[in-house]
């Protein structure tokens, strides 16, 4: 039996061939960025431009320091409205297509409607909802629109790609509707579903942002697009950009963490998190 | 659901038969006529293979045996014994059925030995009994030391090994292979025809085999049975005599040929004069 195959020997030529290409594509964009700050901050030294048109990176840093106290507030207020939007989109949009996956009738009647609610522009809906729910909720339900159609779809077409013939084998062994569920096509969606979720992510970062500028002018929120509108009316252009850099760094950091989620739950079988180590 | 394995708790068929097809006729959605009428009778203990040309209906017929789909016309009856103990659990029409497919058809998100476990764990089967069971069918195919191992690791008959033990962890009168190894080398092909010969002299299980290699069947069957092209019906009917047990020096006797020889001229008809 040919049970472990030696590495043929392209494969480990190309791993040899990777590890410098691997250093640049991290070095790459890092001296990019480096090569910009400095041309910034030295076209704003050259032209002593005043900070309140364009500050430069050193004074978006500073500002990003003395201001911690207020902006930190802000980041966590920000963050928390964008995980609660989050956590409603997985749940609502995972329990969602597993309702229309067992009920032909429900998916007719509703889908329609979830599309609709993606193809809307957010930032339309949002002053309706500031109207009708209290801040924190319309807030939150701003995310939740934005990001739980990824999720529902991700999740809906996992869900129908399940093997033909292991289903066939699961009803040839009298398994009812609910092993099917548990055993069969939960885990076949799951790397669709965490596909999903890497982009509800990103999108709840932006309906919580969207909704917190439409809330702005209301005055009682506290997160971190509210800062940047503040700051616009105020010509506090450095904070603006420090609010920015933060805002830019935690969308960074939920694709990160759902990114490495992914590759956590699926590296022992699925081709997607295979390459990577192979 | 009326599945036509059910029928035999009020349908017994005759003595010493572990499937029996009556008529059987298989029309689909689209108005394809794939199937039948088809009659066919196996015995307990029979190794009996399907061969056909692609399209033929002999999966249909697989599937129509196993449960998995019924047929428009006709009556399938799978017997079940009486007398003999079955697994906690395991009771039902559907688990005195093993069924292996042309493709390994494992969940790839979990281990071998949970491949493996898949029919007890849904029959909810003691943990620890089903253990048991589960490294006695991979010691049955050889493959006790890769229960922890998942499906990617494996080599393409390993998988088809695994997939036969799945089969087997039920403890099923009557297999059914749907070109098992169709999609295989031959030499790993060869192989598993050794295995699989050797598992039904020891086990004794009815076993229904489709195909479409004429060498397989001769070299496996007791009795190969050849189907005309769509609509599948009976062809040709064909007994194996060969010295028990049969090894590689049946392969290479004068007799393997002449079956090869005769089998594959009934096969004629289905391939002579049609566009393809």
């Amino acid at each position: 039996m040919n049970t472990l195959q030696p590495p043929s020997l392209a494969a480990g030529q190309a791993k040899v061939g990777s590890r410098p290409l691997f250093l640049a594509r991290i070095l790459l964009p890092v001296i990019v960025l480096a090569a910009g700050i400095a041309t910034w901050e030295f076209v704003v030294r050259l032209h002593d431009i005043p900070s309140y048109v364009l500050p430069a990176p050193s004074v978006v840093f500073q500002t990003l320091l003395a201001d911690w106290p207020v902006l930190s507030q802000s980041l966590l207020t920000t963050l928390l409205t964008t995980l609660e939007g989050f956590l409603a989109a997985a749940v609502g949009g995972v329990a969602l297509a597993l309702l229309f996956n067992q009920s032909k009738w429900l998916e007719y009647s509703l889908f329609p409607y979830a599309v609709i609610l993606q193809v809307t522009p957010v930032i339309a809906i949002a002053p309706l909802l500031l109207i009708y729910l209290p801040q924190q909720t319309a807030v939150v339900a701003c995310a939740w629109i934005v990001a739980f159609f990824p999720v529902l779809s991700n999740t809906t077409l996992g869900l129908n790609s399940v093997d033909r013939n292991l289903a066939g084998l699961f009803q040839l062994y009298g398994a009812s509707r609910l092993q099917m569920l548990r055993y069969l096509k939960l885990p076949a969606a799951l790397p669709f579903i965490l596909g999903g979720l890497r982009i509800a992510g990103g999108l709840s970062l932006i309906g919580a942002v969207v909704a917190e500028i439409a809330a702005g002018s209301a005055g009682a929120g506290s997160g971190l697009a509210y800062r940047i509108a503040e700051s616009g009316y105020r010509l506090n252009i450095p904070r603006m950009f420090a609010a920015l850099l933060l805002l830019s760094a935690a969308g960074i950091v939920i694709y990160a963490l759902l990114a490495l989620t992914s590759y956590l739950v699926l590296r022992r079988w699925h081709e997607s998190a295979i390459g990577k180590d192979n | 659901m009326v599945e036509p394995a059910a029928l035999s708790d009020f349908e017994a068929p005759r003595a010493g038969l572990a499937v029996s097809l009556r008529g059987v006729t298989k029309v689909y959605d689209n108005g394809v006529m794939a199937l039948g009428p088809l009659d066919l009778d196996v015995r307990k203990g029979e190794f009996v293979s399907l061969l056909g040309p692609s399209g033929c209906g002999k999966s249909t017929a697989l599937r129509l045996i196993a449960g998995l789909s019924a047929p428009t016309l006709g009556s399938v009856v799978v017997s079940r014994p009486v007398s003999v103990a079955r697994p906690a659990g395991a009771a039902g029409a559907g688990h005195s059925i093993g069924f292996v497919f042309q493709e390994p058809t494992l969940m790839p998100w979990t281990s071998v030995r949970e491949n493996v476990r898949l029919p007890l764990k849904l029959s909810h089967a003691p943990a620890r009994e089903a253990a048991e069971r589960v490294s006695a069918a991979l010691t049955l195919v050889g493959l006790a030391e890769f229960a922890d191992a998942y499906p990617r690791e494996l080599s393409g008959g390993m998988k088809m090994r695994v997939s036969l033990a799945r089969a087997l962890v039920t403890d099923p009168d009557i297999l059914l292979m749907d070109e098992p190894f169709a999609a295989l080398d031959e030499i790993t092909r060869f192989r598993l025809n050794n295995d699989l010969l050797a598992l039904w002299r020891n086990l004794r299980k009815t076993i229904i085999f489709v195909t479409h290699s004429v060498f397989e069947s001769v070299y496996l069957s007791q009795r190969v049975i050849v189907m005309t092209a769509r609509p599948g019906r009976i062809g040709a009917e064909f007994r194996i005599e060969a010295p028990e047990p049969r090894a590689e020096a049946f392969r290479t006797s004068a007799d393997y040929a002449g079956y090869c020889r005769t089998v594959s001229g009934a096969l004629a008809p289905s391939y002579q004069g049609q566009s393809v």
